[in-house]
């Protein structure tokens, strides 16, 4: 259980917060909430995973279905972050250096895929790219295959994850301001010199934890890529489909193996995100 | 996570000195025709293939009605645990230094870096009938998995973030100065909490909760799990999308999804203009 | 950093499914959802007379789903070389929308319909509730399991089997029938979009006293979990679940894949392919593997959709459309 230390700096606001037995009360039911809540449910992922023991779950994570949806994932994660790291930035740099009309509609549109659920994302992305959607007639005549096939997978995870590197950025580059840039371009420096050697260097952190937002996300996401893959044992099957799928296959081991691959993942993005936690100003990634 | 706040006290510049702004909003912009707007345009279309009738047909049809009104009650169950949850941690987090307290900050942030399929598969082990939860749970006669409370649950623990992040900053910002002058004279804790600083990080606190709403919507990959899929019982509107899908009725599924898009449209809408207010706020405080 | 790009571009390379776009040495066989294991058995098999046949390195690649959603991913482009379904209706879909040849049925033997099963039950060891047939189903005290008729062709056998033994009794009366049927539904506490995932609720979550499903899932099942003693109750009358298979001449047609298509396909009716199909609890009509298979194949009585609901096409307008019996049933719980 924790105990209660105070330091210097948030001294003064955690006494005008109340007494120290209040304190403790609260801090308690917060521990004991989020251990029931949150870190049960993981615990429960990785104890059926070895439930069977630890050469079962080897098996299963190393037979060739997983292994390819593995791959599979890895693979759409590479195409679809830089894509969306490219537009975070182009975006940012918009929206953040200059001042324009309709910027607050701009950044509802930016917003918005993080609102649509998944599966709406997934059945708009067909009725577009689909044999019957509205480019199908163009695509089919060309030979070209989006649907069921990996570059639907990469565009709706791109339409999934796309609002997650701008909305790190904007709030941090909005705060810094463009003085620094602004002397540089005084100064005679070109467009990109300016990106690279002022801005880049000032957002850096920034950009890496929206690259590895984006990333778990791109990995994880299950609705919209559920819609568009077609299903397809070891070509279309990411692995959270992987997870379903061997989960419905008499292998409830196997699924638990494969989500706990998957839960790793997102505990190393936690830990990923604890350092850089320490390396950003507050101000830059709370967005105030 | 938190919203993009922008930020009101920016001075409008008369000219730009950066270069770029053609090639860059070119892009933006672009960009969003395509990922973006696209899709949502396509779908639009296709629901209003089958016009206003069909459409009021489809959405008021006894099916679609039970899972919209489960999707929203649930929905509004999980925020209202998130609302109370949300506020705690962040008050905690933000208020009291103890030991363990950085491991807790990175535990709220799990549930978005979880998978959806993968938080679905764990919530629904841990409270089924064999389960760990479940197992006490059902024989005292509360059934949580295919149930509208396991939904609910489901949806509120994807969504937990969002309360905390939205609050937690402004929490921080509060100078103590301002509460040490309420205790000063006299003022209660709860009285400081009700009167000083709740007004102050209200906008945020419903910013965070309309948020976390949005998302409980739309969420399939947890709930699908956990659900049952009971037609008019346990079927969640993502869910009907997906069996319209399966069924070949493209003018249902589009039908529906545009209910919930319209939904994520308003949502958005609020927050943005609870941002607005925030603006006004913490230019007057 | 640009290393690490080219590293992880490579690693992806290296892991990611070998690349299949076209070439032939592949196909993609788009099946119903309880079918995943037979296939996996099947296709080596085949594969491995193929290579001896023609020398050619053949993958077979799998999909599983509810075949209605199979048939409508094939008309959005997913790319299946041939179809086994577990329902015409879904093959007819498909030869309306010109992916399959109009005569589809009269390609292969058996109405195109190598192996056949229908809906049978299976209860909890020592079968506490003492269910026997379809009349059990309607009492108060039982749960049955079994997936969404929308979605799962496997349910849509199970609900007109219901229905056809309520018809039986009622000697002909369909509003009695009805009735039967709706006291059924009621009983169900959970309705899955897909074969297996009714079987995830019957077997992990404990729930349910009688699962209904293909006899042949239903003898997997029990071999699967041997430890919890799952018992089979085969009904006094079932309804003859015809696997209908077809080639996607469209799809195969494009990707050069037909002769390859075509052979997979037969296959199913060959000696050795009939052997694995019943060594999966699949009745064949190859006399010699039925012979083979007799003893775990008990005899049962079996309708015809045919002849009791007048074809799919009618029977899916009555019972299974928008505004159906199945929907009035939904909508009187």
């Amino acid at each position: 259980m924790a105990v209660i230390d105070m330091p210097a700096p948030a001294e003064r606001a955690a006494r005008a917060a109340g007494s120290p037995a209040g304190a403790r009360i609260l801090i308690g039911i917060a521990v004991v909430l989020t251990l029931a809540f949150i870190v049960v449910p993981v615990v429960v992922i990785f104890a059926q995973a070895f439930a069977r023991g630890l050469a079962p779950y080897l098996a299963s994570v190393t037979e060739r279905d997983t292994l390819r949806a593995v791959g599979l994932t890895v693979l759409v994660a590479l195409l679809a972050v830089p894509v969306n790291v490219a537009f975070g930035l182009v975006a940012a740099w918009a929206i953040t250096k200059f001042e324009f009309r309709g910027k607050k509609f701009l950044l509802t549109a930016i917003e918005l895929p993080f609102s649509i659920s998944p599966i709406v994302a997934g059945v708009a992305y067909i009725l577009v790219y689909g044999s019957n959607g509205l480019l199908g007639p163009f695509l089919e005549a060309n030979d070209l295959r989006i649907m069921f096939a990996l570059p639907g997978i990469v565009l709706v995870t791109i339409f999934v994850t796309s609002p997650f590197v701008v909305r790190e950025l904007v709030p941090l580059m909005q705060v810094q301001g463009s003085d620094q840039e602004e002397v540089a371009a005084t100064l005679g420096a070109s467009g990109l010199q300016i990106f690279w050697r002022v801005t880049l260097p000032n957002i850096r952190w920034a950009l890496f934890y929206g690259v590895v937002l984006c990333t778990a996300r791109a990995i994880g996401e299950f609705g919209a890529v559920s819609v568009v893959s077609g299903h397809v044992r070891g070509e279309t099957n990411t692995l959270p489909l992987q997870v379903e799928l061997l989960y419905h296959d008499y292998n409830a081991a196997g699924a638990f193996a494969a989500a706990s691959t998957l839960t790793l993942i997102a505990l190393a993005t936690l830990a990923i995100r604890a350092v850089i936690e320490r390396r950003l100003p507050r101000t830059g990634r709370v967005g105030h | 996570m938190s919203t993009i706040a922008l930020d009101g006290a920016q001075i409008v510049r008369p000219r730009r000195v950066l270069p770029g702004f053609g090639l860059t909003m070119g892009a933006t912009l672009l960009y969003l025709a395509v990922i973006v707007l696209l899709p949502v345009t396509a779908l639009v279309l296709k629901s209003a293939e089958i016009g206003w009738d069909g459409f009021w047909r489809i959405v008021t049809g006894p099916r679609t009605l039970a899972a919209l009104k489960l999707t929203f009650g649930a929905a509004f169950l999980a925020t209202l645990f998130n609302a109370a949850y949300g506020l705690l941690m962040a008050w905690v987090l933000t208020r009291y230094r103890f030991r363990g307290r950085e491991i807790l900050d990175a535990l709220i942030d799990l549930p978005f870096a979880l998978p959806t399929a993968v938080a679905g598969l764990a919530l629904t082990a841990l409270y089924a009938n064999n389960g760990w939860y479940g197992s006490v749970l059902e024989p005292a006669g509360f059934p949580v998995v295919y149930t509208m409370v396991g939904v609910a649950i489901a949806m509120a623990f994807t969504s937990v973030p969002f309360v905390v992040r939205t609050v937690q900053p402004v929490l921080e910002s509060i100078q103590p100065e301002i509460e040490e002058a309420s205790r000063t004279l006299g003022a209660y804790p709860g009285t400081i909490f009700r009167r000083v600083i709740f007004p102050i990080i209200l906008p945020s606190y419903l910013t965070g909760c309309a948020l976390a709403f949005a998302r409980s919507l739309g969420e399939f990959g947890a709930v699908i799990f956990i659900a049952g899929n009971l037609p008019f019982k346990t079927e969640i509107a993502a869910l009907l999308i997906y069996i319209r899908l399966e069924e070949f009725d493209y003018p249902a599924a589009s039908a529906i999804a545009a209910i919930l898009l319209a939904a994520a449209f308003v949502t958005l809408l609020t927050t943005n203009l609870l941002q607005l207010w925030q603006l006004r706020y913490s230019r007057k405080v | 950093m640009r290393q690490i790009l080219i590293l992880g571009a490579a690693l992806a390379l290296a892991l990611s499914p070998a690349s299949a776009q076209d070439k032939p040495g592949d196909i993609l066989n788009a099946s119903y959802d309880v079918a995943r294991e037979l296939f996996q058995q099947i296709n080596p098999v085949f594969a491995a007379e193929w290579k001896a046949k023609t020398g050619q390195t053949l993958e077979i690649k799998q999909s599983h789903n509810g075949t209605s959603r199979q048939a409508r991913s094939i008309v959005e482009g997913l790319q299946a070389d041939v179809v086994t379904f577990n329902q015409a209706t879904d093959v007819q879909f498909l030869a309306e929308k010109g992916f399959v040849a109009a005569d589809w049925q009269t390609k292969f033997g058996n109405n195109a319909s190598p192996f056949y099963s229908f809906p049978a039950f299976l209860v909890r060891k020592g079968n506490p509730k003492n269910i026997k047939d379809w009349s059990d189903l309607a009492r108060a005290d039982v749960k049955a399991v079994f997936p969404n008729p929308k979605t799962s062709g496997n349910a849509r056998y199970t609900y007109l089997a219901a229905y056809a033994f309520g018809l039986e009794q009622a000697k002909g009366d369909d509003a009695k029938a009805q009735a039967f049927v709706k006291t059924v539904l009621s009983n169900v506490p959970v309705f899955d979009t897909g074969g297996r995932a009714a079987t995830t609720t019957f077997v992990e979550r404990n729930i349910g006293d009688v699962l209904i499903t293909f006899e042949s899932e239903v003898n997997g099942i029990r071999r699967e979990y041997g430890d919890k003693g799952y018992e089979i109750v085969i009904p006094s009358l079932s309804i003859l679940g015809e696997f209908p298979v077809a080639v996607v001449d469209r799809v195969a047609a494009r990707r050069n894949t037909q002769d390859v298509s075509r052979a997979y396909l037969e296959f199913l009716y060959s000696e050795a392919g009939q052997d694995i199909l019943a060594k999966n609890f699949n009745r064949v009509h190859n006399p010699a593997v039925a012979e083979k298979y007799k003893a775990q194949f008990p005899p049962v009585r079996l309708v015809k959709v045919e002849d009791v609901f007048g074809g799919w096409e009618k029977a899916t307008k009555t019972h299974f459309a928008e505004g159906g019996v199945l929907d009035q049933v939904f909508v009187n719980r």
